[in-house]
């Protein structure tokens, strides 16, 4: 009894010994093995936002491509990806499914603001990272007290604080009128806008005017706006009711200085739609290429684009611009679990993101690159400005990064 | 609804509810109470939150049921009342930094007296019309969670988040557990009202009103004041689902309490089973679980499986869920028993 | 005065749409006597058979017409094969299968054409006729066609026998079998009809808002209200209610001082309520008298 006890006690050392360094080296957090690593995801496949189940949609395609071309160290990924209907009670669901039942290492892209404030707390109480969350709301900033919660996107109160900075520098007189969706996103973007602003909000700001997704237009609202005598128009709209928008300022006559959120700036799905003579004119800021815009056409990473497209998303709309933001973000999760070689620990894949120097993603634009610190949880800040000819999105100024 | 409508009603209506208790009926219900005590400790505390969540919709769904299975009138705007006990609990907890347990009796009171007053000029409306109205209630509630001059309290667009309360006592359990037993306790409670307010004179008025309005207001019966009360206790029944729901998913944002979910608690209604108290459990249980079902079928479509489900139902359990029980039970009896007919089985 | 002019006839061209739902919704009321929630949805599926068909080279008012012809059989199938097996039951069983064919055509027109919005041409030319310039050639052409399907419906319920049967299948069926009518058929032709009258809503909607799956799930709404602020069983009041909403909407958000936008919708439905609880039956419609 004793003796086979003493073997399998020698063995049981001797293999740790044997197996002593390179064991060390591999650190697992929940959900990885040797031969995969769990992400979960929380989209919106069903419901009012079902627009943006597409970039569910591309990342899954492009962790396959990931994984069919060997994967991350040889890891697979197993893109666990939940629906929640952009409803935070389904999101909290989700949340905590991924995490207490299937056990994944960490839940990438959430998307919607109110979806991800309803995790927010859960996620880093739970210590799980929340990470390149699909929300440029500004709060998810704030490593101080959420370690484990990042975003990805510019920030639309940066963005904001951009159009609000070149108007008090070029057009300081202008009377500006703001159309805004009357939710989390709407508002961040207006609070941003009246922040740049500053002092001079009160007399520059001359209406504003709000809509609820669920209404069918916002043709009343531009009809006020063009009344009040604005000149300038700020656009903080989602796709639909942007190209509504800028079709009915151009049928009603009021032709005023407008600028567009990035949010709807995609040249297939919104300016098309409202018609480039209508669209001729707009400023936005960019920071992603657009497969519509022809200046693109013959960059190699959009030809790479190109023929990932057809090979694992046949059939998909090229012209939407959630394909291109679905293959960046994925692109830069790949990034940061590639730096966190061997050590998957949900506290080191939180310390690689915040640990981006410089990383270059292919459809960003030139000049514009992921950067975080322990300080900085914003991997995109810099944007640049871009006017509208009619047929594509022309960068004018500097890249602007907020400091 | 007309004539052939009304009485196909009271028909399934009869099936689904039980106006008394047998003594295997008993043993059945001491039974499924132990199960429910007892299973938070089976289970993952995540299959403890989603069981919470489904106590929560049964009691909604049990006070849209009181309005629409026992009095008739029609509401397609419980999301309204739902969404008043929700943010009465979190401004209380998160604003006022009132114990949770006392916002379940707030949120009732709150919500009762909305919704009686909700009650009095829907008096006047009648089926679609009522419909229309509460409808109209149901589009409205998140722009008026919204509206900035109160957003000082309801957190505006951005919403409220609600702290997660310990056990009391240093029980040993988890958050978790405790939510689970306190929301089955509360929940417990006022089932038990409800069955004893629906078996007297109260819920034979109720029906009366329902059946034949003339005929009741004829025979002495107040229509317009137990229509309207009726309102107020479907209104506190769904705003103390509200606060317990609130206090579970520790967040609460206006666009959540918008038509779909009116809508949930409807099919929660006439899949769980008409004018039924069990009926309302299994109605809690749909909304939580029918739609990740359908997820799990197909993430491309899932709203069409949904669909599709929502649709076998009513196909192959028209008296709801609780009603295929009862029916099922009643034929297993009659074959049981020797000769003799079960006039329950009519 | 610009400011009004112009918000009252943006609210009258928009209140077009609502008063072509609204016909939807009293011709499915006429012939079944009750309201179906997935008319939107279907209204929206059948723009998008139209947008393929477009897509496929087919000319405009050949597209139109076909378009008509297939939501009118898809109608009729869908009523005679989803509907009819809970047609014997309780109004709640068939109001839950109406909210199962609305999950299901939105969440079928999300998959096979995407969620981006998609833009619809309008057969109208570039200018309204007689000058008209408050007023823009599409929203001219809407009110237009409206009032020739209020025309159409209007002539087909009063003048028709076929007409006449319908509402008597729908309003006393058992009596109408006794008369000889074929109640089941009745109600499928309502159906169909209910489409065919949508798919021209559908149509004449999706060049304002853009094609997309949830087009129609706020103007349903409206078509309701309209529906039911005019009277359901009148469908000239349905119009009238269907204008009335546009209107009523644009200068609610216009004109009461503290609401703006942020309440419009609140405001709007609250006005719409009122007007019922002093009008139950709407300000046009008949009250119905039950005999005890």
């Amino acid at each position: 009894m004793l003796h086979s006890k003493v073997l399998v006690a020698a063995a049981a050392a001797a293999l740790t010994i044997g197996a002593g360094p390179v064991a060390a080296k591999k650190m697992y957090g929940p959900g990885v093995t040797d031969t995969e690593i769990k992400i979960g995801n929380i989209n919106p496949y069903s419901g009012p936002a079902s627009a943006y189940g597409a970039i569910g949609k591309g990342i899954a395609a492009y962790f396959k491509m990931v994984n069919d071309n060997g994967g991350i160290n040889g890891r697979k990924i197993d893109f666990i990806s939940l629906d929640d209907g952009y409803s935070p009670p389904k999101a909290v669901e989700a949340a905590r499914e991924l995490v207490e039942k299937d056990q994944v290492l960490f839940i990438f892209q959430s998307l919607g603001t109110p979806s991800n404030t309803a995790i927010h707390k859960y996620m880093n109480a739970k210590k799980v990272p929340q990470l390149f969350v699909a929300t440029g709301a500004g709060k998810w900033n704030d490593p101080k007290h959420f370690h484990w919660t990042m975003g990805w996107q510019p920030s639309y109160p940066g963005e904001a604080e951009i159009y609000a900075a070149w108007l008090l520098k070029n057009k300081p007189n202008a009377k500006v009128g703001i159309l805004y969706q009357n939710d989390d996103y709407g508002k961040d973007y207006l609070d941003g806008f009246l922040k740049g602003l500053g002092a001079n909000a009160k007399t520059m700001v001359v209406a504003k005017e709000s809509y609820e997704v669920t209404d069918p237009t916002v043709d009343s609202q531009i009809i006020k706006l063009k009344d009040s005598g604005a000149d300038t128009f700020f656009n903080i709209t989602t796709p639909k009711f942007a190209a509504q928008a800028i079709r009915k300022a151009y049928d009603s006559g009021w032709k005023p200085l407008q600028f567009l959120n990035n949010v709807s700036s995609a040249i297939g799905s919104v300016l098309k739609p409202a018609g480039f003579e209508q669209s001729t004119g707009l400023i936005t800021t960019v920071y992603q290429m657009d497969y519509s815009d022809p200046q693109f056409k013959d960059d190699p990473a959009m030809k790479a684009w190109d023929a990932w497209m057809d090979k694992y998303m046949p059939g998909a709309d090229k012209t939407n611009g959630n394909y291109i933001y679905a293959y960046n973000v994925a692109y830069s999760m790949v990034q940061v679990l590639k730096q966190a070689g061997d050590d998957l620990t949900r506290e080191n894949v939180m310390k690689q993101a915040a640990n981006l120097k410089q990383v270059k993603v292919p459809l960003l634009l030139p000049g514009i690159t992921l950067d975080t610190s322990p300080t900085d949880y914003a991997p995109i800040q810099c944007e640049q400005l871009a006017k509208f000819d009619g047929k594509e999105w022309h960068r004018f100024g500097d890249v602007i990064c907020p400091k | 609804m007309d004539a052939r409508s009304n009485a196909k009603t009271r028909e399934l209506a009869a099936l689904a509810s039980g106006a008394k208790l047998s003594k295997s009926q008993l043993v059945g219900l001491a039974l499924a109470l132990l199960a429910a005590l007892a299973l938070p400790w089976f289970i993952s505390d995540y299959r403890n939150f989603q069981f919470t969540l489904a106590i929560s919709y049964a009691m909604a769904v049990l006070g849209l049921n009181i309005l629409i299975g026992y009095n008739g009138q029609f509401s397609l705007g419980h999301a309204a009342f739902y969404a008043i006990g929700a943010y009465t609990a979190a401004i209380m907890m998160e604003q006022g930094g009132i114990a949770y347990y006392w916002t379940i009796p707030v949120a009732g009171l709150v919500c009762l007296l909305a919704g009686f007053l909700f009650g009095l000029p829907a008096l006047r409306l009648e089926g679609l019309y009522l419909a229309l109205a509460t409808f109209a209630l149901s589009l409205a509630t998140p722009q008026m969670l919204k509206y900035d001059a109160i957003s000082r309290w309801t957190g505006g667009v951005q919403g409220v988040t609600i702290t997660k309360p310990d056990p009391p006592f240093g029980l040993p359990m988890s958050q978790d557990q405790w939510l689970y037993l306190f929301s089955l306790a509360v929940v417990l409670v006022l089932f038990v009202c409800a069955w004893n307010l629906l078996r007297g004179r109260t819920g034979r008025a109720l029906k009366a009103i329902r059946d034949n309005p003339i005929a009741a207001s004829a025979m002495g019966v107040n229509t317009a004041l137990y229509k309207s009360l009726t309102f107020g206790v479907s209104a506190l029944y769904t705003g103390i689902a509200g606060a317990l729901g609130a206090i579970a998913i520790q967040f609460v944002a206006p666009d959540t309490f918008n038509f779909f979910l009116s809508i949930a608690f409807l099919v929660g209604v006439v899949i769980g089973g008409l004018a039924s108290i069990p009926g309302a459990v299994f109605g809690g249980l749909v909304i939580v679980f029918i739609p990740n079902f359908a997820e799990q079928v197909s993430k491309a479509a899932p709203w069409a499986i949904y669909g599709t489900v929502l649709i076998l139902f009513m196909y192959f359990m028209p008296a709801g869920i609780w009603g295929f029980i009862r029916m099922l039970y009643a034929k297993l009896i009659k074959k049981a028993r020797v000769g003799g007919s079960d006039p329950r089985t009519r | 005065m610009d400011l009004f002019l112009q918000q009252t006839f943006d609210g009258l061209a928009f209140g077009g749409i609502y008063a072509c739902v609204a016909l939807a919704v009293v011709m499915i009321y006429q012939a079944t006597d009750h309201l179906n929630f997935a008319q939107g949805e279907m209204a929206m599926f059948s723009t998008y058979i139209a947008f393929a068909l477009l897509h496929h080279g087919v000319p405009y008012w050949w597209t139109f017409l076909l378009t008509m012809a297939i939501s009118f059989i898809g109608g009729v199938l869908v009523e005679r094969i989803i509907v009819r097996p809970v047609e014997g039951t309780t109004v709640l069983n068939e109001v839950i299968v109406f909210i199962g064919l609305l999950a299901i055509f939105n969440s079928l027109a999300g998959w096979i054409w995407d969620y981006t919005i998609k833009p619809f041409p309008s057969p109208f030319p570039d200018k309204a006729p007689l000058g008209v310039t408050f007023i823009g050639p599409h929203d001219f052409g809407v009110i237009g066609v409206t009032l020739v399907v209020l025309a159409a419906v209007f002539l087909f319920f009063r003048f028709t026998p076929v007409g006449l049967a319908m509402r008597a299948a729908a309003q006393n069926p058992d009596s109408a079998r006794l008369v000889g009518i074929r109640v089941g058929w009745m109600l499928a032709l309502g159906w169909g009809l209910a489409a065919a009258i949508g798919s021209v809503a559908g149509m004449m909607v999706a060049p304002i808002v853009f094609l997309e799956p949830n087009m129609m799930m706020g103007i349903l709404v409206y078509g309701f209200a309209g529906a039911l602020l005019g009277g359901i069983s009148n469908p000239v009041g349905a119009v009238a209610g269907g204008f009335m909403v546009g209107v009523l909407e644009n200068w609610v958000g216009t004109y009461v001082p503290f609401v703006g936008s942020e309440l419009k919708l609140t405001v709007a439905l609250v006005l719409i309520v009122t007007v019922l609880v002093f009008r139950p039956s709407g300000l046009f419609g008949h009250v119905v008298v039950r005999r005890v």
